[in-house]
């Protein structure tokens, strides 16, 4: 109970030429063909034993809700085959297909009815699908009212009452909010545990690698990469850096745009870093980790001061910390045309887990506002994943130490 | 034999849709299931009203001032089980595209919920007329039940062709548009609201090819004229349902895969 099998599996739409095509294709005698295949996904094969974990990454398109759908047996796959072994529960795509204008009750007891229980058996569930979901008195109100991330934890809610044998999970858990997230992944944790096996889709570092066992990374309708999620992770990772620096670059190109009216250039970043204790260059920070930012730099002309100033944002663009050398009493005076140099600075991760940004500025004073040479944006990104730390919510990391007293 | 079992494990689904889609019919009304039977009485009624009081209508032949109220009500209520069935299968797949693309369960529940509504609507109109005829004192007798074979195979021909449709319906959305012109004249052509003798012979030819007909004539011979319908002009509509059946569940198997991407 809990195999899936994916066997040489390849999916392909068909794509008429015109409206009759298909109808000539359909009743011509001479097995005539009037379509050509559009491949989705191509020679897929992995096997996934009873209560592993695996979590399928790549990019908008890769492929991946494709596959999801032919392993619950929603599509049909065009070539090879998927075989499945148990109960499977799916959570494809937003509700489950809710009907609007009944209550979430009489949804509840319809979503149970196509998975196939019996009404006796959905009515023992009521209780506990009414109480996992906490919306309260919503559960009696059409589903017209409710929002999306009200529909998502009915959805889940029913989805998940009965524990089943495999358990695929799309990006559908992204919309409830977080605490309702946790208490989800409580859940699916508590399933694994259990025994189910469990396939998620997700573009979450921490989801894929603090649940699953193993990564597979669809890229284009191929299977690109399948291993441990960190590895998997880096790589998708670094195959979306890869994309993103040609946007990044066209963005830098934007901003060099104003930066010619704003920024003077007379001198430039040449090299941002992030490093680990052993000089290796990193994406993924711990969180407490002692990491190094390394600025390579180059005057371009004769500077009598020169200031460099980064600033850490969070995913929202929100400042999270910034400095520069003016006020770390590091100002360089007096700077030769051509002159290169490089700044460390190094400082230990204290920030909660998520995507950072780092912008760096080149400037004469303690503000970048007065006489700026360079300004860029965006100018490194990273993650900070929790690894061996507790677990904690926030931006930054405040490591307390407890006591409790007996009194 | 498999469909079969999976069909029976999703029973609870099926009797569940058929209770919610009775439901949903009258959900936000005040009067609620009572405009189930306010609808089919105020059909009866106005007929009877219309044919026997300002028309004075009579079916020839037959000397009662109900005959033609009860032959057009016969007809038009049978008919309406037909066309509610067939033109809701035709669309079944594509309104149900929602389910079907999140959701892995037998799909032919789907047709079957669909005849069990129809005929649950069927039952409670035809139960009323029953009732009137009951106590017009126009009731048939014994001969009432020969109307249940037909019934059934009228049921069969008519979700063995909606399902065809249905499939079809998916690929080629004319399908649907066409049929619903289709059904209009098919309504004409059959005799409903005028009785076959009125025809000229030619045309009375043509109309042997109307699969309908037989079924129509048997209906109206136990209603009206209360005796048992020719059992032998049975066979052609017979074999055309067994033959819908078969063909509809082959090309719903054959492009049921398909018809997912197509949704």
């Amino acid at each position: 109970m809990g195999t899936i099998v994916v066997d040489q599996v390849g999916k392909a739409y068909k794509q008429y030429t015109s409206r009759w095509g298909r109808l000539v294709e359909w009743i011509s005698p001479f097995n005539q063909s009037n379509h050509h295949l559009h491949w989705v996904l191509k020679d897929i094969s992995f096997k996934i034993s009873p209560g592993e974990a695996v979590g399928i990454i790549g990019i908008n398109g890769a492929g991946k809700s494709t596959l999801l759908k032919m392993i619950t047996g929603t599509t049909v796959p065009t070539t090879g085959a998927i075989h499945t072994s148990g109960r499977v529960a799916a959570m494809l795509e937003l509700g489950m297909g809710f009907h609007a204008d009944f209550t979430g009750r009489q949804n509840a007891y319809m979503s149970g009815q196509l998975l196939g229980y019996s009404v006796d058996e959905i009515s023992n569930l009521i209780p506990e699908i009414e109480a996992f979901a906490e919306i309260g008195s919503y559960m009696d109100q059409q589903v017209r009212v409710y929002s999306s991330g009200m529909q998502m934890r009915l959805a889940f809610s029913v989805a998940t009452a009965y524990r089943p044998d495999i358990l695929i999970v799309d990006e559908a858990l992204s919309v409830g909010d977080a605490y309702f997230q946790h208490k989800s992944f409580e859940r699916i944790r508590e399933f694994r545990r259990a025994g189910t096996t469990l396939l998620i889709v997700s573009h979450d570092r921490g989801a894929i690698q603090g649940i699953c066992d193993r990564a597979i990374l669809l890229d284009a309708g191929r299977l690109a990469m399948e291993g441990d999620p960190e590895s998997v992770m880096d790589y998708y990772n670094a195959l979306q850096a890869k994309r993103e620096n040609k946007t990044v670059r066209q963005v830098v190109n934007a901003q060099g745009k104003i930066q010619t009216t704003s920024g003077s250039g007379e001198a430039t970043i040449e090299k941002i870093v992030l490093l680990n204790e052993s000089d290796e260059p990193i994406e993924v920070v711990a969180v407490g980790q002692q990491v190094k930012l390394q600025v390579a730099i180059r005057a371009e002309s004769d500077l009598p001061e020169l200031v460099l100033g980064y600033l850490i944002k969070d995913r929202l663009g929100q400042s999270i910390f910034g400095t520069n050398t003016y006020f770390l009493q590091q100002p360089l005076k007096d700077i030769k045309s051509g002159h290169k140099f490089v700044y460390t600075f190094s400082f230990p991760m204290m920030l909660g887990e998520g995507t950072y940004s780092i912008a760096i500025a080149l400037h004469a004073t303690e503000t970048h506002i007065s006489q700026n040479y360079e300004w860029r944006d965006l100018a490194l990104i990273f993650n900070v994943v929790n690894i061996d730390q507790s677990r904690f919510v926030g931006v930054t990391w405040l490591p307390p130490e407890v006591e409790v007293r007996d009194e | 034999m498999s469909m079969m079992s999976s069909m029976w494990a999703y029973r609870s689904f099926i009797f569940g849709s058929v209770k919610r889609e009775f439901q949903s019919r009258y959900r936000n009304s005040m009067l609620g299931a009572a405009w189930t039977v306010i609808n089919p009485l105020a059909m009866i009624v106005v007929y009877t009203l219309i044919f026997t009081q300002i028309m004075r209508a009579k079916l020839p032949g037959i000397d009662s001032q109900y005959a033609y109220s009860i032959y057009l009500c016969t007809g038009v209520l049978v008919w309406g089980y037909f066309a509610e069935i067939l033109t809701r299968a035709q669309n079944v797949f594509i309104e149900n595209a929602n389910l079907i693309k999140k959701i892995n369960f037998p799909r032919l529940c789907l047709p079957i919920v669909i005849v069990a509504n129809a005929t649950l609507n069927f039952v409670i109109i035809f139960g009323l007329f029953t009732l009137f005829l009951i106590l017009s004192g126009s009731f048939p007798g014994f001969v009432y039940f020969a109307m249940i074979p037909l019934l059934i195979v009228q049921v069969a021909f008519s979700i063995g062709l909606g399902i065809t449709l249905g499939v079809l319906n998916v690929f080629f959305r004319d399908v649907g548009q066409f049929f619903s012109v289709v059904i209009q004249f098919w309504f004409w052509l059959t005799p409903i609201v005028y009785p076959i003798t009125i025809l000229p012979e030619a045309v009375r030819a043509y109309l042997v090819y109307n699969p309908m007909l037989n079924l129509m004539v048997g209906y109206q011979d136990i209603i009206v004229a209360q005796r048992l319908p020719d059992w032998e002009s049975m066979w052609p509509i017979t074999l055309l349902a067994f033959g819908f059946c078969v063909f509809g569940m082959m090309i719903f198997r054959k492009r049921s895969g398909e018809m997912v991407d197509e949704l």
